[in-house]
């Protein structure tokens, strides 16, 4: 009795689950391999399992099979998916309909891209509860509204009136965990639903997440790769790495006693210690009130900003999206002429458009960008693309140039093979190093990194910020930083400008930043950093002062 | 780099048809064995081992008839359908990279071209001038750049405001450097695709003239217009009529099976090792 009482105890139970695809690689025959090796789960009712991982760990992968649904070609070979008693892949395309949205329901990373531009919130929240005939439209209505309000969106009543683009990013991935929680499934899969939000949005739709899943009682598969936003909301966590299984626990032995070497590196991987460097003499760069807008001058999109850059140091510049730290960097590098302000270079004032700056100004400002698959030419091989400023500024041809561009893939810890290479055929991570290379081939003075970290994974990341700061050393260039990563900041600046609305709302070396009394904005900020602690959710929405501008 | 046994058979079939047209319209003078107006026998006189495709409504030799006409319907075509890629592609990129009033200027210039039927179009044009060869080339390649333009021109617009192109612009990189470093390799597949479409409908374009009398003057004939030459013997149950159309459509497709797949080879974005 009591085996059969714990027996029905388990909603979802995952045996032996096979996962492959097929691959086409250069040169050779097509083969299978195996994505997912033989991983097993089990999950209770109204229990969260975070399923935590890098990128390729397999950790979508798995948490889609829930659904019996292979994203792209993978198909699943082997195993077992049970949920409510019995087994999902053996149901059939009419199994998996009657399955899904109604059973099990789907949080995905990009609310606005999974709405329909076209249909109001409200059609879309309630669709698959109509189409199901779990309720009558009033009746899904009704929950909706109430789901709104449980996820504390503001206007409950009628936000569900408005279209996809009326309402910001983290209230959309709000209302997309309504729309999940409407059809009153047993199990939701989130799918990396904070990852794309700014830390002061993560915050609010992640206590959101957590009430909602209280109140409802529904039994959640958590996929993400940030270990903190996990044990906050997780019961258990489980560590995935090449699609095996690194070890699975409650969330407090995972976090605070790992048993695995990896746990242990994915747990401490934040920490790089930077020693702060005084700012110098003079700074070779300084942006003095500048004001700059889009499109004829109506918005302002940074309003008399000034901040200062001292030679072979690090100016990180904080802030939410649409705080204008962007828009800084592109008013520095002329591609956005400020309307008021100046910009000045090495005692002389830069020219406010690009098109007015002679050669020698462009070589001392490169950028990295934050996407680095569209920031290379996917047409032009590594060579080609380290090679070319070389060819640029300096006029360096045939094996002069090659000796170079192999010195500067040394620089940047890749091996001369890859210099034939096209960007598609790179990692992530390496794809960025190429950027690094490229921007350091010009021998700048300045570098500006735009977010270059934060579409990596945190070891990856970890490893680009090392390799930054390496290079810092060596060749004695400045860095603006952009980034919304407080954790970032702490392990790379030298002095930081925290920016709110288009204004600096605080600026300093890093330990006067850093250190309390702090203003309402930073702290936010700082406070909304997940921190790998139990409870810290709750402790951080009690103490907030405001509310991000994003809400 | 090229491995002939890892072409796909319909590309290879292409390959050898578009190869074999190619070579007939080259070498014409030598390979025809009778002149392009020389009248040999009677009128259309069934296929023989003599004449091996029959004679013409005027008694010519049609295989030789067929053979100069492949060089003159493919040369136009060829001159056309580049003309109108090269001015196409490069106003449509210019447009796409300076932006402001020229783009504005050119994209209206091109709509209004665009808004009278190509063929009414091309056949004022060409009752006014004089029926030569360039103004024939000139009038076909121009009126078909304007779908060039609009394409390549979309096409650029979204490329141009990738990071990468923002990176060239950032390093000081001229006009040159951005339209065919960085822009046009990466427009190449939907240009291609659209080159092998284009050039079909320069040869059914070429033909619908001839055969409106417009094209090809005689004694010379495109393959239109030598379809227009034998039309009246359809009626009597002769097929001379029906051999160039048939050649139209065959390079028709064999152009296409080759685009297809060079648009399949460059679309890789790993340089077609993958």
């Amino acid at each position: 009795m009591a085996d059969q009482q714990r027996k029905s105890d388990v909603l979802l139970d995952i045996r032996n689950l096979r996962i492959e695809a097929t691959v086409y690689p250069p040169g050779e025959p097509p083969k299978d391999i195996v994505i997912v090796h033989d991983v097993s789960l089990t999950l209770k009712k109204g229990k969260v399992l975070g399923l935590i991982g890098e990128s390729g760990a397999g950790k979508s992968t798995i948490g889609l099979s829930a659904m019996g649904y292979g994203r792209g070609g993978v198909r699943i070979t082997g195993g077992e998916v049970i949920l409510n008693g019995r087994d999902i892949l053996k149901g059939g395309k009419q199994g998996l309909r009657k399955l899904r949205g109604h059973e099990v329901c789907y949080v995905a990373q990009s609310a606005a891209a999974a709405f329909n531009p076209a249909h109001r919130l409200m059609e879309q929240v309630v669709e698959a509860t109509l189409l199901h005939g779990r309720a009558t439209r009033a009746e899904a209505e009704k929950r909706a509204i109430k789901l709104f309000r449980a996820l504390s969106l503001p206007d409950p009543e009628h936000i569900g009136e408005r279209f996809p683009h009326q309402v910001s990013g983290g209230q959309l991935q709000r209302v997309m965990t309504a729309m999940a929680l409407c059809s009153e499934p047993d199990l939701i899969v989130f799918d990396e639903p904070t990852t794309a939000l700014d830390v002061t949005t993560q915050i609010d739709v992640l206590a959101a997440i957590k009430v909602a899943i209280q109140e409802t009682g529904v039994a959640a598969l958590y996929i993400t790769h940030d270990l903190a936003v996990v044990a906050q909301v997780s019961d258990e966590i489980m560590v995935l790495r090449h699609g095996r299984l690194v070890e699975w626990g409650g969330t407090r032995q995972i976090i605070k006693e790992p048993r695995q070497e990896y746990t242990n590196a994915l747990v401490s991987v934040h920490e790089i210690d930077h020693q702060e460097k005084k700012p110098g003499a003079a700074p070779f760069l300084s942006v003095k009130n500048v004001t700059a807008a889009y499109g004829g001058g109506d918005v302002k999109v940074l309003k008399n900003v000034s901040v200062d850059i001292f030679p072979g140091q690090t100016l990180a510049v904080v802030g939410e999206s649409g705080s204008g730290k962007s828009t800084l960097a592109r008013a520095v590098t002329g591609l956005l002429p400020p309307q008021q302000g100046t910009v000045t270079f090495d005692g002389r004032p830069l020219a406010n458009r690009l098109a007015d700056r002679p050669k020698e100004d462009l070589r001392q400002l490169q950028m990295i960008y934050q996407m680095a698959d569209v920031a290379m030419n996917p047409r032009q091989t590594v060579g080609t693309i380290i090679g070319r400023p070389l060819e640029f500024y300096f006029g360096m041809r045939g094996r002069e140039r090659d000796a170079r561009v192999a010195e500067l893939l040394d620089k940047i810890e890749m091996g001369k093979g890859f210099i034939d290479r096209y960007p598609a055929e790179l990692s992530g991570g390496q794809k960025q190093r190429v950027c690094i290379a490229r921007s350091l081939a010009a021998k700048p003075k300045l570098i500006i990194c735009d977010e270059v970290t934060s579409a990596l994974d945190p070891l990856v990341a970890n490893g680009i910020l090392k390799l930054l700061l390496e290079l810092q050393a060596e060749e004695n260039v400045a860095y603006l930083f952009i980034t919304h990563d407080l954790a970032t900041v702490k392990s790379i600046a030298d002095s930081i400008a925290v920016m709110y609305r288009g204004e600096v709302v605080r600026y300093g070396p890093k330990s006067e930043v850093l250190k309390p009394p702090f203003d309402a904005y930073t702290d936010l900020l700082l406070s909304s950093v997940p921190e790998m602690e139990i409870g810290w959710l709750e402790k951080a929405i009690k103490g907030r002062r405001m509310e991000s501008a994003g809400n | 780099m090229l491995d002939i046994k890892r072409i796909p058979l319909p590309a290879l079939v292409g390959i050898i048809l578009t190869v074999l047209f190619l070579i007939a319209a080259i070498f014409a003078p030598w390979i025809a064995p009778h002149g392009n107006g020389e009248i040999v026998g009677d009128v259309w006189q069934p296929m023989s081992a003599q004449f091996w495709l029959g004679t013409d409504n005027l008694g010519r030799d049609l295989l030789s008839r067929m053979i100069y006409g492949a060089r003159i319907t493919i040369f136009i075509a060829v001159l056309a359908t580049a003309l109108s890629f090269t001015l196409g592609a490069s106003l449509g990129f210019c447009a796409a990279v300076l932006g402001g009033w020229f783009d504005t200027l050119m994209s209206r210039f091109v709509d209004l071209l665009m808004a009278i039927p190509t063929l009414i179009f091309a056949l004022v044009v060409l009752s006014v001038l004089p029926s030569t060869l360039v103004t024939l080339i000139l009038v076909m390649g121009i009126l078909d750049s304007t779908r060039v333009y609009r394409l390549s021109r979309a096409i650029a617009v979204d490329i141009e405001v990738m990071d990468f192109v923002e990176a060239a612009k950032l390093r000081g990189e001229g006009m040159r450097w951005i339209i065919f470093r960085e822009i046009l390799p990466n427009a190449l597949s939907p240009l291609i695709s659209e080159l092998g479409l284009r050039f079909i409908y320069a040869i059914l374009f070429l033909s619908a003239l001839s055969f409106l009398g417009l094209g090809v003057q005689p004694p010379d004939a495109d393959w239109g217009g030598m379809v227009k030459e034998n039309k009246d013997g359809i009626v009597f149950g002769i097929g001379a009529a029906l051999i160039p159309a048939a050649a139209i459509a065959m390079l028709a497709i064999s152009v296409n099976l080759v685009a297809d797949w060079v648009l399949n080879r460059t679309t890789s974005l790993k340089g077609g090792r993958g």
